[in-house]
């Protein structure tokens, strides 16, 4: 199961994780000797087996829709890297 | 004491004072001393900030010391005792794991993402301990975003395990392992999503319990794979793990995959013997390859265990523990490349700002943030998501998950427990696996089905070898946890491996 570098730079694109040419020469090593071993999966028959997503057979809950109190804006933007006026800055996002 | 040395009065009260304060109390001696008046909340904190300050250079347990919160924390468990509302957890020193928020002070998850990020809100554990009078004295040491199996994962330093320093405590949670083990706080809290609270419970000594998936709300806990992440206690004794989980179990609203059952009374349940429980025994968790000296020190537990009325039904075998590694090795990253999409450096966090676009930005940041296993991770599991590759990994992972479920309810209805060990070595060399995944992913070989089925399991410490811990783990049922403590206390009034003091 081996890796291509363009399948790991591929990868690394839809991750939006920038990697140097070491890290994705590297990386490829690594993810094609782990996914070797996952191999032994493809063994098993498991035609007739549904899936499990989680463990606990609890349903969608819900609450009842009521206003509350909730974080400032002061509070919430005292983490961002950029604020201003109130707002999180960002490079464009649509371009022209 | 008639020949006791009597000294002047300053000298004496401290001689005292130090003989009631060894590092190594349990919760229920540091209770009963701080109930009857003998210590002040003030004269615990103290002594675990200074025995902080005598260890924690070599042992590196913590990533911030909370000396102010320990100081409103002592003032209120004060005022809890004065008026008479004191739980067994008021003026306790405790230490959380750096991934769950606490307002006003850091939570770094081990990483330079979240180096700087100072959360607005307590994690619903944090708020409930705090209700219970806990004197928190610091954040612990872990693995980045609680990936890896040694604490050598952390952005900033490694941690050493307080049996052998040149040693690794485990991981993802050894920092607050090696926190309660090195005798800095009487309780610790840690996250378990592969094993991270089993597996360095049994590299220090201590008994540290995986929950029922559900049992503890996770608001607040910084997310990694989230049908498999749970919260619970590390503790010296059973006893004290059962008051722990009490005071943090329960149903609440701002976790939707939290149990709305009712809370059983944890302290209660180890009043009952375990004459005729049955105990199984999986021959997968005890291969040809396994450590000599951890299957014997199993087989002498297990002996003892025997000795207090338990059966042993044998035959027990769960051939799907084999596909357990590949499994969780697929379902954990690609549950944590979408719970980690949220760290793009606009928000909070790290931020690069130097690309000529916002992606470049965004790549940038993740590239200098996250550390080498978060991104081989986030590598993981994004190709066995993307599009041609989903059915043959993550789609075939969560039906083998259901084999290894079934297995195990199987094996539930013929056994009320399976005995096996937390780990298949003792704690290992800091460095002896860090430049090799597949080995580090070995170490939690026991731990992982446990996650994966949703069960709880408990790690307590059963010997030695050469002078390195021993764990052995309990696993059960779902909810179980009444008779996993249990059978943990029994083992622990006929043992004293717990009480062992690491060479400090």
């Amino acid at each position: 199961m081996a890796l291509t570098q363009e399948e790991v730079s591929h990868i690394a694109k839809l991750a939006r994780l920038g990697l140097s040419a070491e890290d994705v020469e590297r990386m490829r090593e690594q993810l094609s000797s782990i996914l070797e071993h996952f191999q032994v999966l493809q063994g098993l028959d498991t035609s007739d087996i549904l899936p499990t997503a989680y463990v606990v057979p609890l349903h969608s809950v819900l609450r009842e829709d009521l206003s509350e109190d909730s974080f400032s804006p002061e509070d919430i933007l005292a983490n961002a890297p950029r604020p201003e006026e109130g707002y999180f800055r960002v490079q464009a996002v649509l371009e022209e | 004491m008639p020949h006791a040395p009597r000294r002047a009065t300053s000298g004496s009260r401290r001689y005292w004072k130090n003989r009631l304060l060894s590092p190594y109390l349990t919760i229920g001696e540091l209770h009963l001393r701080l109930k009857r008046r003998e210590l002040s909340c003030a004269d615990v904190a103290q002594a675990a900030l200074e025995r902080i300050r005598t260890v924690d250079g070599r042992v590196r347990a913590f990533l911030t010391v909370t000396e102010e919160a320990a100081s409103r924390g002592v003032a209120q468990a004060e005022a809890r005792f004065r008026d008479g509302t004191a739980t067994p957890l008021t003026g306790i020193p405790a230490a959380i794991k750096d991934n769950m928020c606490t307002r006003g002070i850091r939570t770094s998850c081990g990483s330079r993402m979240l180096e700087d990020f100072v959360p607005p809100y307590n994690a619903t554990v944090v708020e409930r301990l705090q209700a219970a009078g806990m004197v928190m004295v610091g954040k612990t040491n872990m693995d980045e975003f609680a990936m890896g199996s040694s604490t050598e994962n952390s952005a900033f330093f490694p941690t050493h395990n307080p049996w052998d320093l040149k040693r690794v405590p485990g991981g993802s949670s050894g920092g607050s392992a090696a926190a309660v083990a090195s005798g800095e706080v009487a309780f610790a809290l840690g996250s378990d999503t592969g094993g991270s609270i089993r597996q360095p419970a049994g590299f220090c000594s201590l008994a540290g319990l995986k929950p029922t998936y559900g049992l503890v709300p996770r608001y607040g806990l910084v997310a990694f794979a989230s049908s498999l992440d749970q919260i619970g206690p590390f503790t010296r004794s059973v006893a004290d793990c059962a008051l722990v989980l009490q005071a943090i179990v329960g149903h609440d609203l701002r976790d939707s995959t939290s149990i709305p059952d009712q809370v059983p009374d944890y302290s209660r349940a180890l009043q009952t013997d375990i004459k005729g429980l049955r105990l199984g025994m999986p021959i997968e968790y005890f291969p040809p390859g396994l450590e000599p000296g951890v299957a014997d020190v199993l087989k002498q537990a297990i002996g003892v265990l025997e000795g207090l009325g338990a059966r042993v039904e044998w035959g027990i075998s769960l051939p799907s523990t084999l596909y357990a590694l590949p499994t969780y090795y697929i379902i954990a990253p690609s549950e944590c490349s979408a719970n980690l999409a949220r760290y793009d450096g606009v928000k909070y966090g790290f931020s690069a700002h130097g690309g000529s676009n916002m992606w470049e930005d965004m790549e940038q940041t993740r590239q200098q943030g996250f550390g080498p296993e978060v991104k081989r991770r986030i590598m993981l599991g994004t190709y066995a998501l993307s599009a041609g590759y989903y059915d043959a990994y993550y789609l075939k992972a969560q039906k083998v998950r259901t084999l290894i479920r079934r297995e195990l309810e199987v094996a539930f209805e013929r056994c009320d427990a399976l005995v096996t060990p937390s780990s298949p070595t003792v704690p290992f060399r800091l460095g002896e696996k860090v430049d090799d995944p597949i080995q580090m992913y070995l170490s939690d070989i026991f731990t992982i089905p446990v996650n994966i089925a949703g069960i709880p399991a408990l790690t307590l410490p059963a010997g030695f070898v050469e002078g390195l811990p021993v764990g052995m783990q309990l696993m059960g049922k779902g909810l179980s946890e009444e008779t996993l403590l249990r059978i943990g206390h029994a083992f622990q009034e006929a043992t004293d491996w717990h009480q062992q003091a690491p060479p400090l």
